[in-house]
């Protein structure tokens, strides 16, 4: 059994709650980003944004509990994330080839 | 010290992040982006996350950026022409050389004043290390296998089905 690494001393003149407020305020930008803009690839770097928001706020606590399951979980969203951009792009440039634009707005065949 | 960096990473991440929400120009937003995951990237050092920081510099910035850049440039609408053959300019001016020099030339002094202050600890004197590396390889390869697994899985489909579905396969 491997021993948990200590509380580094670095993060504890760092208040918790600033990484919580921070993440709070990126993780809402990132939410405006996809709600406010029609471009279809800014609205994935907001997701993106989102996405980085989550995993600080994750290696925040994990750093204070010294509990290295956050730094895993942190692991699997950057690669969840790299699968998502892939696809979402490949997405993005076949709505392109197809419509010659990728303003959301102009997407709404789909609207009864 | 440690407040101060903190919040300059901080700074740099929400203020690219309030950026990329004000640009108009689809380049600007990425590069705004890379500025923002350098801010987070650096946020993850000073946690005590050096590994995951630099996954995220190489995932990210490596990766996922370049690959948005690509996109940007795919779906690029030409100016006039419907012409799929003219090329898709990206317009960016480069205006502010006052500014990227006064900012280079303060940011090499800066790093030459830290180096010159430094205490290297060369041959013989013992480093403490505190790498977080060994203990999430032992906890990847032990009590999470199986997420590591199907996230392997998961990624090799999502880059083959992304392959696939960007295919042209148009006639010409």
């Amino acid at each position: 059994m491997i021993q948990p690494p200590a509380i580094p001393e670095i993060i504890q003149l760092i208040p918790l709650k600033s990484y919580l407020i921070l993440s709070t305020a990126l993780f809402v930008i990132g939410i405006i980003g996809v709600l406010t803009r029609r471009n279809a690839i800014v609205i994935f770097m907001s997701v993106e944004l989102m996405l980085n928001s989550v995993n600080l706020l994750l290696i925040a606590f994990s750093s204070y509990r010294s509990d290295p399951t956050g730094q895993v979980f942190v692991f699997f969203i950057m690669a969840v994330a790299a699968a998502e951009v892939a696809v979402g792009l490949a997405i993005i440039v076949m709505i392109y080839r197809n419509t010659r634009t990728i303003d959301i707005n102009f997407l709404k065949k789909l609207k009864g | 010290m440690e407040l101060a960096v903190f919040y300059f990473f901080a700074f740099l991440a929400l203020g690219s992040a309030v950026f990329i929400l004000l640009t108009k120009n689809l380049m600007y937003a990425a590069f705004a982006l890379f500025l923002s995951l350098v801010g987070v990237a650096g946020l993850f050092v000073l946690s005590g996350a050096d590994f995951l920081a630099i996954t995220q510099l190489m995932v990210y910035v490596g990766g996922i950026l370049v690959l948005i850049i690509f996109g940007i440039m795919l779906t690029r609408t030409p100016d006039k022409t419907d012409d799929s053959q003219s090329a898709n300019r990206i317009l960016l001016n480069s205006r502010r050389r006052f500014w990227g020099l006064t900012l280079s030339i303060s940011l090499f002094l800066v790093l030459i004043a830290t180096i010159t202050q430094a205490t290297f600890r060369l041959s013989g004197m013992p480093i403490k290390s505190r790498s977080t590396i060994k203990t999430l390889g032992v906890e990847l390869m032990t009590s999470h296998l199986l997420p590591f697994e199907i996230a392997g899985i998961l990624l090799l489909v999502a880059l083959i089905g992304a392959a696939y579905l960007a295919l042209n396969r148009s006639p010409s």
